[in-house]
């Protein structure tokens, strides 16, 4: 953890590399790696155990601390310009108790004995107050403590180390590429990345540092057509990592920019979709928004059990006792898993903010519903369930805040579908589909509170006959009643097709919170699925 | 007076009794930015929060919270450079730290050929009646028994009702400050009480909303007793045939879809030749007559509806703005750099869009009805096509069909694509407005609204 007094004194240092620069080549980053993290400083820990202690003292059964520092980046070009360069630095502390079985969350941006003490005083109040309205009091699954540990996601080179001009002049590089096509007029790109210090304890003995970076660079390319009464976007081109600047140039973008500025401009003179049934072949790109909202929100025990229903939502999937080792979701080619540990994803983190190791487990199982998302608290509600399948009742490791100044609650994993056992891919699917669409990279999506009524469409659509890419389609939307559609998978690619699709920010709960999540995808074919045309001109 | 502020904590700028940065206290801040930087121009922006909140659902509380938080933005300029640094620490030593860093990075960007100079002095209006004081003073226990009014019919029912709802008030406050001689001041509160409502059977939610800038504003025991009352009597739908229907939109599902209307307003992308409002071979669509003649889409953060912030984030002052005049395009969003380049008065950018209202009350147009469907609210609205402002989304929470006059049976949820332009275009007749209890960021102020032939493409097994 930095602490602002450790930032005073490196802050001087942070802006001779600045003003120095960075050179362009990877490999003279080498001596960044590996990012260790270091153990928490004492001024922190000494913080935090004052807020347990005092949360104690006021008749907390159990309480929790954070201390989080959340530094972001974010740049916004605009064809041969920078918009905007803004730097964001945030830090400060939330503390959750549990009295006499309600919850009371207090955040406060002061970082003094005084500070954490109110806060922790003020989330007891707030807790007291709402014992009138208990029904049944809160109870968490067991989970061991972990007294002294710390984690770092596995980023090789701290974004946060490279300097302005680096960053502006490869985005330049890439819009300048994309406007060398013909026909191509706009091109933005946003390089947006996101560093996060987080210090945990809570009252079982847990004292936790961890730190992790996450970077996206968002690109979004327009055709016009010359006499203005047309106009096409090719986006979703690179997908957001759980790593650092490696990612970024790994995405090559000054080089990419241009094919995907052809696909813009290709755009414009495709063919708009004819409305029908076709046999679809997804890409991860377009597959992993599809099954986060179709398979991984529904699997989130709250709101199987009704916490969302007044914002993101219900489920489906629910409830959870008739659900459970009975409900048929899809193909049994279909396997879905949660994992919190998986490298390079969005939601992979060392400890959960219940202080918990994430597993990685089963959701879905040849098609069948075995398992949901779960915190501590939710854990409880699935004893059942856990003790008839001899499994431990336990967290998956799934309690995430956004902020110091946001509770806990449960957010998604990073939920993944399992690849086949066939050694196929991407172009094999193709080759093996008579008459269907290509899609890849996300585009318009729509679902509804309980997930059964979907309406996806994508970034870029190509129309299959015979085996082979015809041409470009546009237009393309696929509606789908979601237990139908994973019915309908009946090819999936293998292991070597499996590639990482993620979303930079997932809303859920009331305040509103955002998490960063990734899907692990291989392509996959969906026969016969009903494909409308969306195309409209004012 | 607040018992979270510290008056001891050194790093606190804060008077002992503020919930929020005071005018003196962020003039302070901005001042010593202002000292301390050694750019060719600088500007300054202190934001500062007090938000509490209630969160129940299956008939329990689930969390509940306090959070503030005060941040300060340093934007330095150098040449035609610039950069945006964000802090929410205020110590002296941290807002040395942020100016400085803005201005390394500053130096290290390249030159933004659209800069302008900063904004000098600006005639401000009093928004003083945006500020409640009770509301930011709120203590937990009150908030608690609002939400009792959920709770305890849901309980008395013996748990054939199940209640999520969620109570949050707010208290904040902006200030911009810059090295050209501008400070603008803006706090406000704000109330906001919505719920949901489902029946044990599975096949019955109804929901239900409102939104103030006072707590008092706020009829909580109306918003419970209606949420409740569209849950019982929206279960066992019947699926109807998606088609064209008429429909009645009550305030809030206008709001859901017209409410992303002003995204579209930006009269650069019109310019461009990517907008719903671009003119084929070249300028826009000013003067054109886009949708039904009854149709007047305006913000105004004077309304006594609204009192939203009157000063956009550049610091420009915001005036009423009329986006439709009786159907006509009559204002596109001009930012400054914009209206810069082309000569063009800027608008500002306004945080709140009101669709005028009419004298037709909902019942009435229930009554005037022979076959449509009642709406409550939408949900997962996404644009679908940007060429005509398309959007895909489906109805939620309470969605009933109309026949000869009468609401007679609940129907299942509907998925629709359809356009808010050619919702105001098909518009039949307006009704009374009110301010909807929006997720979303702005303030709206929506009529309910009659319209035809409204495009529901698909059904929804959806409660």
């Amino acid at each position: 953890m930095t602490t602002r007094r450790d930032f005073v004194a490196t802050s001087a240092v942070a802006a001779g590399a600045l003003v120095l620069g960075r050179p362009r080549d990877a490999a003279a980053h080498v001596h960044l790696l590996p990012h260790v993290q270091p153990r928490m400083d004492a001024p922190t820990r000494d913080l935090l155990l004052l807020a347990l202690d005092t949360a104690k003292r006021g008749g907390a059964t159990y309480a929790d601390v954070r201390i989080q520092r959340v530094q972001r980046n974010n740049i916004a070009t605009r064809e041969r310009q920078v918009l905007d360069v803004v730097d964001s630095d945030t830090i400060g502390c939330g503390v959750r108790a549990l009295v006499d079985g309600c919850w009371g969350f207090a955040a406060t941006p002061r970082l003094t004995n005084a500070g954490v003490q109110r806060a922790a005083a003020e989330a007891v109040a707030t807790a007291k107050a709402n014992r009138i309205a208990r029904d049944k009091p809160v109870e968490l699954a067991p989970a061991p403590s972990h007294p002294d540990a710390t984690w770092s996601s596995g980023f090789t080179i701290d974004p946060f180390s490279i300097s302005v001009e680096e960053k502006t002049s490869l985005a330049i590089a890439a819009n300048s590429a994309a406007l060398s096509v013909p026909g191509v007029r706009f091109v933005s790109t946003q390089l947006q990345f996101v560093k996060e210090e987080r210090n945990y304890a809570n009252t079982e003995g847990s004292v936790i540092a961890q730190t992790l970076v996450r970077s996206y660079t968002p690109m979004s390319i327009t055709a016009v057509s010359a006499d203005r009464t047309d106009f096409a976007v090719r986006d979703a081109v690179v997908q957001p990592t759980g790593r650092g600047w490696e990612s970024v140039l790994e995405s090559n973008l000054p080089v990419n920019a241009k094919r995907w500025a052809e696909e813009a401009a290709e755009k414009l003179t495709a063919k708009s979709v004819d409305p029908g049934r076709y046999d679809l072949v997804l890409h991860p790109s377009n597959l992993g928004l599809t099954l986060h909202e179709s398979v991984a929100h529904p699997t989130e025990l709250d709101r199987a059990y009704g916490y969302e229903a007044n914002y993101a939502g219900t489920s489906f999937v629910a409830p959870p006792e008739k659900a459970l080792g009975t409900l048929k979701f899809g193909s049994p080619l279909m396997n879905i898993y949660g994992d919190r540990s998986q490298p390079g994803g969005c939601a992979t983190i060392g400890y959960d903010d219940d202080g918990v190791q994430p597993d990685q487990f089963d959701i879905i199982k040849d098609g069948i519903v075995v398992d949901y998302q779960t915190t501590r608290e939710q854990a409880m509600w699935l004893d059942w369930w856990y003790k008839k399948r001899n499994m431990p009742t336990r967290s998956h490791g799934c309690s995430y805040a956004d902020s110091w100044s946001s509770v806990q609650f449960q957010r998604m994993p990073n939920v993944s579908i399992k690849p086949g056992s066939k050694d196929i891919g991407w172009n094999d699917l193709i080759a093996a589909t008579d008459r269907g669409i290509a899609i890849q990279g996300r585009g318009s999506y729509s679902i509804d509170q309980q997930r059964f009524n979907g309406q996806f469409g994508g970034a870029l659509f190509h129309e299959i006959r015979g085996g082979k890419i015809v041409g470009q389609l546009r237009d393309v939307a696929y509606q789908f009643r979601t237990t139908d559609f994973w019915a309908a998978l009946d090819l999936l690619g293998g292991p070597k097709s499996y590639e990482l699709y993620a979303t930079f920010s997932d809303g859920k709960g009331q305040p509103g919170q955002a998490n960063a999540v990734t899907h692990g995808c291989v392509p996959t074919r969906h026969r016969q699925i009903v494909v409308i045309n969306t195309g409209r001109k004012a | 007076m607040s018992r979270f502020v510290d008056a001891r904590a050194p790093r606190s700028l804060f008077a002992a009794d503020d919930v929020v940065i005071s005018r003196a206290d962020a003039q302070q801040v901005i001042d010593r930015v202002l000292r301390l930087s050694t750019a060719d121009a600088v500007q300054a922006v202190v934001r500062s929060s007090r938000t509490r909140n209630v969160r129940f659902a299956a008939n329990q509380l689930s969390t509940a919270g306090v959070v503030e938080d005060t941040t300060l933005v340093v934007m330095s300029y150098i040449g035609k450079k610039h950069s945006a640094v964000t802090t929410n620490d205020l110590s002296p030593e941290s807002v040395e730290r942020t100016v400085r860093k803005a201005e390394a990075i500053a130096r290290l960007s390249p030159d933004d050929p659209e800069l302008l100079p900063l904004l000098g002095p600006q005639q401000l209006r009093d928004t003083s009646a945006a500020w409640d004081e009770e509301t930011a003073t709120l203590d937990a226990g009150v908030v608690t028994a609002a939400a009792n009014t959920a709770l305890a019919p849901a309980r008395r029912s013996g748990s054939m009702l199940s209640v999520a709802g969620f109570l949050v008030t707010g208290a904040d406050a902006i200030a911009i400050g810059n090295s050209a001689g501008h400070f603008a001041y803006h706090r406000g509160t704000n109330a906001n009480y919505t719920l949901t409502v489902r029946t044990d059977d599975g096949t019955g939610s109804g929901w239900s909303g409102e939104d103030a800038v006072a707590w008092k504003q706020l009829d909580f025991a109306a918003v419970s007793a209606q949420a409740i009352e569209k849950s019982t009597r929206s279960r066992n739908p019947v699926a109807i045939e998606p088609g064209r229907y008429t429909v009645i939109l009550e305030p809030q599902a206008v709001g859901d879809l017209v409410g992303l209307m002003p995204r579209y307003f930006n009269a650069r992308s019109a310019d461009e030749g990517r907008s719903p409002f671009s003119k084929a071979g070249s300028g826009n669509r000013l003067g054109e007559r886009i949708v039904a003649s009854m149709v007047n889409l305006v913000s105004d953060p004077f309304d006594p509806l609204v009192l939203t912030q009157p000063f956009d984030g550049d610091g420009l002052p915001l005036a009423r703005q009329s986006w439709i005049t009786n159907g006509v395009l009559s204002t596109l969003l001009v930012p400054r750099s914009w209206g810069a380049r082309r000569n063009l008065t800027p608008t500002g950018t306004p945080n709140n869009i009101m669709l005028g209202g009419g004298s037709t009350t909902r019942e009435q147009m229930i009554a005037g009805t022979e076959r449509g469907v009642l709406v409550t609210r939408l949900w997962y609205l996404r644009e679908t096509d940007p060429r005509a402002m398309s959007y895909t989304g489906l109805t939620r929470d309470g969605t009933f069909l109309i026949e000869n006059g009468k609401i007679t049976r609940s129907i299942k949820n509907m998925r629709f694509n359809e356009s808010p332009l050619f919702l105001l275009n098909n518009v039949e007749a307006l009704g009374p407005v009110r301010r909807t209890a929006s997720d979303g960021p702005g303030t709206q102020v929506m009529p309910v609204l009659k319209a035809r032939d409204f495009n529901f493409t698909s059904l929804s097994e959806a409660v």
